[in-house]
């Protein structure tokens, strides 16, 4: 398996650090290394074989302009390798067009999380990493780790980011209290009819059906009362939205006063001085991102570059910009005030405050309920 | 028997010319649609995978379930009342344009061109900042006192409807310009000159003789909304979802692509269908004498 040239410099330096090699040794190595690479050109690389540039696809907005500032374009000067981009506001759509790609076109998904690893899995795109080039995954909370590892043994991916979906309001019209008060029926009071949002999902929608007709969203037992409660919905909501982009346009516009929300997204409206609060019901759906590799990338850049972005000063920054809480240990990782004000941080690393989805549950009813949802979103 | 006095080379040249078209129709068009086609026999399983297995139970679903149908026919209602929309429309700006003794005409057409050179989804992004609860109309309504409450414009299918005949109505503009342009301004004149009325000599005249332009601008009207998926996905409600977006979810959301060709294939049946019809009452050649006067 092929390293990039940054990857080998610090194995060298580690070695020598520990105790490996001896000064002359290193110091010969690393001179006959800076020589050979002043000389090597773009070409250079190509020519040994080595990826000059990574792709990765997310999810645009705030997000990836965080992701991109704090982590891409400080791996591109540091090694040289471009990272080119590309977005999706659903991740259904990028895995429509890895359907029709070849092997190594898509490489780097920051993907929702176990229910869509699964996806990749049942269609053979997973890869596997080798995870002695990821030393930096040491740092990420085993909480997170686990749901992947039950899937697949052997990691395709490195757990990034974790969030909630959230009720968001408008506090000109909608108090603290009454959100706290009315929880996930807020999305279904008739009182706000016409003025209601919501993220177009299935997952999201039967979730706050579930929770809005009492029941465990991981395991709802009266279907028809979850539909019928999704029916109600959707005849107050006003508009399903399909990006976070989206969303913040539609709370910003007053098209809508109240919606489910993407925490992160609410974070950075409030930052920016928007009137709108963010509160997290009993049971609110909490979800997990990771950066997945899929297979025939480029192995060796790909691990290094998520391995730089689980750094920890990269972690942090990213996470405070894009304001999702990074998937570092807090007992192990010393993390900012900031993030630890952020909207579903979990300061115990344990996750077992937030009610993630059950990867099983929700793999058994994906296809039905998705065409179910499908044809309620329109009006059936 | 007639002798033919081309050599055979000659007789070949038209083909020579014709084969980058028809090659690029054959790969392009006819291969993917075969390719459409047989995946419509496929057998979803999950998400994205799907065994080819060669079954019509696509097809079944499609014919047996009312869903299915109920969208086709409010696809076919919502891009026929847009094409008629954008005919209404489109006739008295064309006969202006087609009429005007301005010198600088060219500069009308210019104006209809306008448009295309902005990007259509940002087009019709526009219309959100026009009709929505904090849009000019609203706003301007509610600052002179004329509404207390703002108008549920945005998200309903009248939205979706304006936001096709915005952008089709060049389209029909055009169409009908181009055959009123090549109307022989003498035949009105003799028809004035036999006692017709100005409305006579349009109705009996003008009209039917720039109705290969209307028809045109028509069938392209609801050919294009019908398979629009953009406005209905922007400026569209809940129930506003036309056939391009079941198509799209379908595929995208569902990942079902054995039933996403299917109702791509049912689709392209539909207009074909429609091209087929006006063809039978129209001929398709007014279309391109239409274009070409």
């Amino acid at each position: 398996m092929k390293i990039s040239s940054t990857r080998r410099l610090e194995r060298l330096q580690d070695r020598y650090a520990n105790g490996g090699m001896d000064r002359r040794t290193f110091l010969g190595l690393t001179a006959a290394a800076a020589a050979s690479m002043g000389v090597m050109t773009s070409w250079g690389r190509k020519a040994l074989g080595a990826a000059t540039e990574v792709r990765f696809d997310g999810w645009g907005g705030v997000v990836q302009e965080a992701i991109d500032k704090y982590a891409f374009q400080p791996y591109t000067a540091k090694t040289g390798i471009k990272v080119v981009q590309g977005t999706f506001d659903d991740e259904n759509v990028v895995i429509t067009k890895i359907k029709s790609a070849s092997p190594g076109d898509f490489q780097i998904i920051h993907s929702s999380g176990v229910e869509y690893y699964k996806k990749y899995i049942d269609n053979g795109w997973t890869s596997e990493i080798n995870e002695a080039n990821i030393p930096n995954l040491a740092n990420v909370m085993t909480a997170m780790i686990e749901p992947f590892r039950k899937m697949t043994p052997k990691l395709s991916c490195a757990p990034y980011d974790y969030g909630t979906t959230g009720i968001a309001y408008n506090t000109k019209y909608i108090s603290e209290a009454e959100a706290k008060e009315k929880g996930a029926n807020l999305l279904v009071d008739p009182k706000y009819k016409g003025k209601i949002g919501a993220y177009g999902d299935m997952v999201t929608r039967v979730w706050y059906a579930s929770l809005q007709t009492g029941q465990d969203p991981n395991d709802a037992k009266d279907m028809d009362a979850v539909w019928a409660k999704a029916r109600e919905a959707r005849d107050l909501t006003k508009k399903y939205w399909g990006s976070g982009a989206e969303l913040m346009d539609l709370l910003a516009k007053e098209e809508i006063i109240v919606t489910d929300a993407w925490s992160g997204r609410i974070a950075a409206l409030q930052q920016q001085g928007s009137p709108i609060g963010y509160h997290d019901p009993a049971g609110s759906y909490a979800w997990m991102e990771d950066m997945l590799i899929l297979k025939g990338s480029p192995m060796a850049e790909c691990e290094e570059l998520v391995n730089f972005m689980l750094d920890t000063a990269t972690a942090i920054a990213v996470a405070e910009g894009q304001n999702y809480p990074p998937s570092l240990d807090p007992k192990k990782v010393q993390l900012t005030d900031k993030i630890a004000k952020l909207p579903a941080f979990d300061p115990t690393g344990e996750m077992k405050a937030l009610t993630f989805a059950n990867p099983d549950y929700w793999a058994a009813h994906s296809d039905d309920w998705t065409k179910q949802w499908d044809r309620i979103s329109k009006g059936a | 028997m007639a002798v033919s006095v081309l050599t055979a080379g000659e007789r070949r040249r038209p083909w020579y010319l014709l084969a980058p078209t028809l090659l690029a129709l054959i790969f392009l068009l006819l291969v993917p649609i075969g390719i459409m086609l047989v995946y419509t026999f496929y057998t979803f399983k999950t998400a994205g995978v799907e065994t080819a297995d060669f079954n019509p139970g696509n097809w079944h679903e499609f014919f047996t379930d009312p869903y299915y149908r109920g969208f086709l026919w409010k696809t076919a209602r919502v891009a026929a009342i847009t094409a008629l929309l954008c005919a209404l429309m489109g006739y008295p700006a064309a006969y202006c344009i087609a009429m005007t003794r301005f010198r600088h005409k060219w500069l009308l057409l210019l104006l209809l061109i306008v448009p295309f050179w902005i990007s259509f989804t940002i087009r019709t992004f526009s219309w959100i900042h026009i009709l929505g609860e904090q849009g000019v109309i609203n706003v301007t309504l509610k600052s002179l006192g004329l509404i207390s409450e703002p108008l549920q414009m945005l998200y309903t299918e009248g939205a979706v409807i304006m936001g096709m005949i915005h952008f089709l109505l060049p389209y029909m503009i055009l169409n009908v310009y181009v055959s009123l342009d090549g109307i022989d301004r003498n035949l009105v004149s003799a028809a004035r000159s036999l006692g017709c009325t100005n409305w006579q000599a349009f109705r009996e005249v003008t009209l039917p003789l720039s109705l290969p332009g209307l028809g045109a601008g028509l069938l392209l009207s609801f050919v294009l909304a019908a398979g629009s998926y953009v406005t209905p996905q922007i400026l569209g409600g809940r129930s506003d979802s036309l056939f391009g977006n079941l198509i799209f979810d379908t595929i995208m959301r569902e990942l079902n692509w054995p039933m996403g060709t299917t109702l791509s294939v049912v689709l392209l049946a539909l207009l074909g269908v429609v091209s087929v019809i006006y063809s039978r009452y129209m001929g398709l050649s007014t279309i391109f004498k239409g274009l070409s006067r």
